[in-house]
């Protein structure tokens, strides 16, 4: 059990180590001339304006909110999902009253005009 | 006869242990190198993937692809990292260098991590943690994270709008595919992958075809691929989020892309085409590898064909498709997965797999009617006469 974390926990070290050294070679061997008209962010070709850290649409806060709240959802599930052969049938009810009640506030969300792309 | 991974690893314990370590020091040594192992094959398949999907694309599109360097040009991957090795590195000015420098390392890091997971055959695997299925969703959810700092970090505004559309969609699309996920875990009762392959005598696609599509097409999503590749449309904003990524950085973003679509079609076998399961299979593990990587590959050609295909769709029509249909969708397919698996708990192997199946199809053919009436009236509205600016700024409804 442990010895399986292990390899997790190891694998999480060792898989960026290869990006890395992929990243540092260019270092030695590639050319390196910065230059101020060089490193200028791209824009269509003429110079930039303005801040480029712009403001989002205040939309993708809302998709991000629902999302949330089925991602709670889901890891609610998950337990639910495995152990669903020691569970008596209760627990099926209880389950299919769970996910209809966030059925609902998906309903909800869009019969108010969330779900709708201005 | 045994896998040649198990051969390695006693011969290893043996000389380990010959030498007079201690066991939790060779339990750490095999676990590193099985670890770099893994790391490795991942990403000597990744290069030659680049040469596969060249070849995939210039196939589709009718012409000969790379074949000049070696036979059917199979070294022209190796060119092609060379290239990018010896290419010049250019960060931006106004840069955050910290985070620039990490999300390509991300990109890759975390894709190469699901690979820990997945089982190649019956005695090769990574690890078998008993959470498996919500590892992948998490580490999936990192390389989110990836895309994000590579938007923000790059001082750019096209970099900086593809962030913001490839969260919206990874974010969203993530609901529908963690929820079909379920269903291989309700059939399964477990969330570890060895289980839910060795449970599959009946492939899982039979029993949840519909939970199959709705993984395949929102898993397609989260690559960020044609159609849903909105984050690097090139007509709207240039690349997306790799704008200013040159020389290698952008190619850890290619390559990361590219071995996400491999281990979709990894999973997906997993999870729905029984993984390393064959004839033959348990007797002889190799034979699981074999089997594996035709599934998985067939499925990566799935998975190509379908970015070949299909034109790019707006962000509103994305979004609308995952909110409002493959998310209720999902939702159905899960309640109705688990009433059935417990009315029939029961009954025989036949009786469940076939009510299952047939659940199923009658639900994908309600789901086409759907679909149909919606398309329908999708066409009127689109007909309709639409107001028009004239050049006084005043608008009016042509008369059709």
């Amino acid at each position: 059990m442990l010895n399986d974390w292990l390899f997790i926990g190891l694998i999480v070290l060792i898989a960026p180590v290869f990006p890395i050294l992929a990243l540092l070679i260019p270092r030695i061997i590639a050319p390196k001339k910065p230059h101020p008209l060089k490193n200028q962010t791209y824009e269509c070709g003429i110079e930039t304006v303005g801040d480029s850290w712009i403001q989002f649409k205040v939309q993708y806060y809302n998709f991000a909110l629902i999302f949330l709240i089925f991602d709670v959802e889901i890891v609610f599930l998950f337990p639910w999902a495995v152990a669903y052969n020691q569970l008596p049938l209760f627990a099926l009810v209880e389950g299919i009253l769970f996910i209809l009640i966030l059925a609902a506030g998906l309903v909800y969300t869009w019969r108010k005009g969330v779900l709708e792309w201005h | 006869m045994g896998d040649p991974v198990v051969l390695i690893a006693n011969w290893l314990d043996g000389l380990l242990v010959g030498w007079g370590l201690a066991d939790g020091w060779v339990t750490l040594i095999k676990t590193i190198l099985g670890g770099v192992g893994i790391s490795i094959f991942v990403l000597v398949i990744d290069i030659f993937l680049v040469w596969l999907e060249r070849k995939f694309v210039a196939r589709f599109q009718d012409r000969l692809g790379p074949n000049r360097l070696g036979p059917f040009g199979l070294i022209q991957p190796i060119a092609d990292v060379i290239k990018l090795l010896i290419k010049e590195n250019i960060t931006p000015a106004g840069a955050d260098k910290y985070i620039y420098n990490l999300a390509p390392i991300i990109a890759l890091a975390t894709v190469i991590s699901l690979w820990a997971v997945i089982p190649l055959s019956p005695t090769m695997f990574g690890t078998d943690v008993n959470v498996g299925v919500l590892y992948i969703v998490a580490i999936g959810g990192i390389s989110t994270l990836g895309i994000l700092m590579a938007g923000w970090s790059s001082n750019n505004k096209y970099a900086l709008l593809g962030a913001f559309r490839t969260v919206a969609q990874l974010v969203s699309y993530e609901i529908p595919m963690v929820i079909s996920l379920l269903v291989p875990v309700i059939l399964a009762k477990s969330m570890g992958i060895n289980t839910i392959v060795s449970e599959q005598s009946i492939w899982f696609i039979f029993l949840a075809p519909v939970a199959a599509l709705i993984f395949l097409i929102s898993s397609h999503a989260e690559l960020g691929r044609a159609p849903f590749d909105l984050a690097e449309a090139e007509s709207e904003i240039v690349a997306g989020f790799h704008i200013e990524y040159t020389g290698m950085k952008f190619g850890m973003f290619y390559a990361g892309e590219l071995l996400h679509a491999l281990t979709v079609g990894a999973l997906f076998s997993s999870f729905f085409l029984g993984g390393w399961q064959g004839p033959g299979a348990e007797a002889f593990p190799i034979l699981g590898i074999v089997y594996f990587f035709i599934k998985a590959f067939a499925m990566y050609w799935v998975v190509a064909w379908l970015k070949y295909s299909l034109p790019r769709i707006r962000i509103d029509q994305m979004l609308n498709f995952n909110w409002k249909f493959l998310t209720p969708l999902s939702l159905v397919v899960l309640l109705l997965t688990a009433t059935l698996d417990r009315l029939l708990i029961n009954t025989s192997t036949w009786i469940y797999a076939g009510s299952m199946f047939f659940t199923n199809i009658l639900l994908l053919i309600v789901l086409f009617q759907i679909m149909k009436r919606s398309g329908r009236r999708e066409r009127k509205r689109v007909a309709e006469p639409k107001p028009i600016a004239r050049p006084d700024g005043v608008r009016s409804v042509p008369t059709p």
